[in-house]
């Protein structure tokens, strides 16, 4: 299973593997990382699950799509070229080693 | 050992709250106690992607199964409260064991409104949905073909049809009201979701009044309409409405209205009884209100957690609620109760549209269909307080950004 690795803004990590096919926000709220919260389940509705992927891993992950781009526009931190929200990102092989900033709310 | 902070309800509110006191720094022990048999799941994807076989229950659940006892929290499963003694502050549970408690929070939630059993006459095949036993029972009969009955043109109605309309069920609305949706929202937006539905081959009866369902050996075969008009049908699910889960509440003498009446502090009228989430009824701009949603139950709960370790401020939200239906995303910011006018905006993206309500010249809600930008400026504006003027809105050459700074 790939590992996923959250670092939180205070410089403690959390790392898991994460089962294919999860996508982040819910393996971060099962690992019980931080501020990630994930209020509407993954739905696209919230914005509560938002992180900044690190800038090594981001054209692995790509972009947000048109829908999530405009959920980041209301995230609690400020919205940066790296910014995804992890509900849209789901764990696969490609992905082993991820690692993602976690923002400070 | 320090008496416990109870909480009565293991749905969404009593989850968050339980977490919060933790991440609070509440350290004495805490007792959850819930009616359902599972561990609190969120029910938002029930219907959809539950019901669908796309995801397993475990992946439901808000908190993983060891989270509990790592965070030393005791959770009671179909365990119901009998009887609650603010006096003594002691809650007796069904099976005769009594628990005292420091203070108390009531996150009991509410359960569907049924039809009545004249309506209903008791037949098989009639569901709600609310829980996961609820899911249980529909997902094997949400086959190819059959038809079914939707009570009610609400969102949990619309939902439904949604589901079932994509897996190839023959699907009928009956709305008693002139509209879907009237007590929601506007016509515009009903309007965008009765052309939705109907392209997906959905049939929706407004103005159309239950007279009877109509069984067949002890199950549902259809439905007689007041008007004479006849429906044949194979289950039926109703949504019609809630009802907020304050019985407990009542019996143990806290004021009690449609909902737990709390303060802002979320306090019921019992000392150290808070209640959040469905079941309560709190003061929201000089109104009376009950919220049913997830955001509320969260956010509430959140305060609830706060307020028990001491914090002074008023729960004061901006609402948001969302609806799946088909390839639509619906979210909501605000609250559109006592509107006065509304503008129909079009969205750049094909089938994307926004109903910006206002009262006076505030803006106090928007209906964003697949325009995530236009809920997430409303969003904004209405947190910081913010009206946008009509005018701006209205014309179709506003950028959506600039209704930001207009």
């Amino acid at each position: 299973m790939p590992k996923i690795t959250w670092i939180l803004h205070d410089g403690r990590s959390i790392s898991a593997e994460v089962a294919v096919g999860h996508n982040l926000m819910e393996a971060a709220v099962a690992n019980s990382v931080p501020e990630v919260i994930g209020e509407c389940g993954g739905c696209l509705s919230c914005a509560t699950c938002h992180v900044y992927v690190d800038p090594a891993w981001y054209e692995k992950t790509g972009g947000p799509g048109d829908m999530e781009s405009e959920m980041l526009e209301i995230t609690s931190a400020e919205r940066r070229s790296v910014s995804r929200l992890s509900c849209q990102i789901k764990a696969s092989e490609e992905l082993d080693g991820l690692v993602l900033h976690v923002p400070h709310i | 050992m320090a008496d416990p902070i109870i909480i009565v309800g293991t749905g969404q509110a009593g989850a968050a709250l339980s977490a919060k006191l933790r991440v609070l720094g509440y350290s004495d022990p805490l007792v959850m106690i819930g009616e359902e048999p599972v561990l609190p799941y969120q029910r938002p994807p029930l219907s959809k992607k539950y019901a669908s076989g796309e995801l397993q229950f475990e992946r439901l659940l808000i908190r993983p199964p060891g989270w509990y006892a790592e965070q030393q929290v005791e959770v009671r499963l179909g365990a119901s409260v009998a009887s609650l003694d603010p006096m003594d502050r002691t809650v007796k549970l069904d099976d005769g064991s009594v628990l005292r408690y420091a203070k108390l929070a009531l996150t009991t939630g509410s359960r569907p409104r049924l039809l009545p059993a004249e309506l209903s006459g008791n037949l098989g095949g009639v569901f709600t949905t609310r829980t996961v036993a609820d899911v249980d029972a529909i997902a094997p009969l949400l086959v190819p073909g059959k038809r079914l009955l939707v009570i009610g043109g609400g969102y949990i109605g619309l939902e439904a049809a949604a589901v079932a309309a994509t897996r190839g069920l023959k699907v009928t609305i009956v709305e008693l009201a002139d509209r879907i949706l009237q007590r929601v929202a506007a016509s515009a937006t009903a309007d965008y979701f009765r052309a939705l539905h109907r392209r997906h081959g959905v049939t929706i009866l407004e103005s159309a009044a239950l007279d009877r369902l109509v069984g067949d050996n002890g199950q549902v075969a259809g439905a007689a309409l007041k008007d004479g008009r006849t429906l044949e049908a194979d289950l039926a699910i109703v949504g019609i409405g809630i009802i907020p889960n304050d019985e407990l509440a009542r019996r143990a003498g806290l004021v009690v209205d449609d909902g737990i009446i709390v303060d802002g502090l979320c306090r019921t009228s019992a000392p150290e009884i808070y209640a959040a989430g469905d079941c309560a009824r709190f003061p929201w701009r000089g109104v009376s209100t009950r919220l049913e949603s997830v955001q509320n139950a969260i956010d509430q709960a959140e305060h609830v957690a706060a307020a028990m370790l001491g914090a002074q401020s008023d729960y004061d939200p901006v609402p948001w609620f969302w609806s799946d239906q088909y390839e639509v995303k619906l979210q909501i910011a605000g609250l559109n109760r006592g509107y006065t006018d509304c503008i129909l905006r079009t969205g750049k993206r094909e089938g994307s549209a926004s109903i910006w309500y206002y009262r006076g010249d505030a803006l106090i809600a928007v209906d964003a269909m697949n325009d995530a930008l236009s809920y997430g400026i409303a969003k904004k504006l209405l947190e910081a307080g913010r009206t946008v003027p009509k005018a701006a809105v209205a014309d179709p050459g506003t950028e959506t950004r600039a209704l930001l700074s207009a």
